[in-house]
């Protein structure tokens, strides 16, 4: 599980494109391809870079409480396959 | 063709909550392509013999080295995340460094295959030094005797040292790329080995009828035995080799190999040829999978998104012949340039059916010579011209029957020969 309570943000090798369906993700140290199944969560994950953790970056893309579970869980994955990564502190 | 994508254990990991299947999305296409095969140049050093794309000298017609960078920088506004790039042998165009510069620094990935005949201690320093660019060094034996046989004398040792100048520069990971022939798949381990060596990693592809390789397809295609062997070593290895998702149609053995299985022709992949034509596949240069051009006003966005080629490629496809095979759902038909230039139609088996259904209907062609052929022929006309088949070649050795006596240089012969004076 990812410390919710810390800071995240993209990594900055990875390129993200917007779909109609979500977005695309390409990671260039990796040479992987990973997908976001909704704007939403493209919202989160551009919002972690200015949040101070996970938790208020859900806030502040309006995540309810009753999701964040599962969009906590689509950063874990994402942490993962190293598309988003832990800020240092 | 297959979606030139790499992936070893599981393709793209969904990081989703709402469960959609994205297959679907990239079947029905995207408004950009993921990645894309650009062949540079058709000129090339080599005359390997299952050239894909027929190349040996340059189309007049070239990309001018401003018109590459215009297609960069639409590529960069189109977010395509990287380019495969290849010919011929791209780095002998002299504008090769430069456009590589070009495209990485506009957020375009370059992936470039090479023989690796200008992979200088120098040049490999400046890949080694470059975040974005990925470098695949082609090889086809795990010994020169098996791999100068198809890519040309001395190909292996230029392959070699390209590879030591990339380690030895520091470069990680690049890949040893091998296209698996009925010669080379017995030292599948040996390859790995050198990848090992160099620190490379190994990437593992089809061989197509296309362009040359249309015509030693047949004699060098892997066998039946052997592809079972090529399956249970890619499940072996799954997690350690690439592939570019290009033996989707060995997934009809049971276990689907790691990767999309789904061909992306036209619809998440395509190919722009060295005079701007895009085709739906670089398997497929052939006018029937020709979409456009990117010198065409609207240039390549306009192609992609609405030539009625890709459009059509969009469309849901019937399995045909195949829908009624309890493994269509893992095969789908396999791959449509394989059927196509061997003269299969593109609604039923792949000619390297697992399951025979291709090698029957191969047996009941009725003439196999009218297979469509690539359109273009790049090949070196200078000899001597590399033989298109291993089969000997019958020579007889006679004289002339107009000749009477073998000819002398003009010093020796007599200033008089032939010259009978006419009677008094």
């Amino acid at each position: 599980m990812i410390d919710p309570d810390t800071g995240w943000r993209l990594s900055p090798r990875v390129s993200v494109r917007p779909e109609r369906f979500g977005a695309l993700l390409y990671h260039f140290g990796t040479r992987q391809l990973s997908f976001l199944k909704d704007r939403t969560l493209l919202d989160l994950v551009t919002a972690l870079a200015d949040a101070p953790n996970a938790v208020a970056a859900c806030d502040a893309v309006g995540i309810p409480d009753t999701d964040r579970a599962r969009y906590l869980r689509a950063l874990e994955t994402l942490a993962a396959s190293r598309m988003i990564e832990e800020r240092a502190a | 063709m297959t979606l030139m994508l790499e992936s070893t254990t599981s393709g793209p990991r969904p990081a989703a909550p709402v469960a959609t299947k994205l297959i679907d999305h990239f079947e029905r296409g995207l408004d950009a392509p993921i990645c894309l095969t650009w062949e540079l140049t058709y000129a090339c050093n080599l005359s390997c013999v299952h050239c894909l794309s027929s190349s040996g000298r340059r189309d007049p017609r070239e990309l001018t080295t401003d018109e590459c960078k215009a297609v960069i920088d639409e590529l960069e506004r189109m977010q395509v995340f990287y380019v495969n790039i290849g010919g011929g042998e791209p780095t002998v165009r002299s504008d090769f460094w430069e456009l590589l510069d070009y495209a990485t620094t506009h957020h375009v990935g370059v992936k470039f295959s090479t023989n690796g005949v200008k992979i200088t201690p120098e040049k490999a320093a400046l890949l080694a030094a470059n975040d974005y660019v990925d470098v695949q060094i082609s090889l086809d034996g795990a010994t020169a005797e098996v791999n100068d046989d198809i890519r040309g004398p001395r190909s292996y040792e230029t392959a070699m040292t390209a590879m030591r100048n990339l380690r030895d520069a520091g470069m990680k990971n690049f890949k040893l790329s091998v296209v698996c022939t009925r010669t080379n798949i017995p030292q599948l381990d040996e390859f790995k080995a050198i990848a090992d060596e160099f620190g490379a990693q190994l990437r593992l592809t089809r061989l197509r009828p296309s362009g040359r390789g249309a015509d030693v397809w047949d004699e060098l295609h892997p066998t039946r035995e052997q592809q079972r062997e090529l399956y249970d070593w890619l499940l072996g290895h799954a997690d350690e080799v690439l592939t570019g998702d290009s033996f989707f149609h060995l997934s009809a053995y049971g276990e689907s190999l790691p990767g999309l299985n789904l061909c992306g022709a036209g619809r998440v992949v395509c190919l722009i040829d060295p005079i701007g034509d895009v085709y739906a596949c670089p398997f497929a240069i052939h006018d029937d999978f020709l979409a456009g051009n990117v010198r065409m006003p609207g240039g390549f966005a306009t192609v992609w998104r609405e030539s009625e080629l890709f459009l059509q490629l969009r469309e849901p496809q019937t399995g045909g012949a195949c829908s009624s095979c309890a493994f269509f759902d893992t095969c789908k038909g396999g791959c449509m340039a394989a059927k196509f230039f061997t003269g299969l139609p593109l609604d039923g088996p792949d000619p390297e059916c697992v399951q025979g259904y291709g090698e029957e209907l191969l047996a009941a062609r009725n003439d196999p010579g009218s297979a469509p052929r690539p359109s273009g022929d790049h090949s070196h006309r200078t000899s001597p011209p590399r033989p298109r088949t291993s089969a000997p070649v019958p020579i007889v050795l006679r004289r002339r029957d107009d000749i009477e006596a073998a000819p002398v240089s003009a010093c020796a012969a007599s200033p008089l020969a032939g010259f009978t004076p006419p009677a008094a």
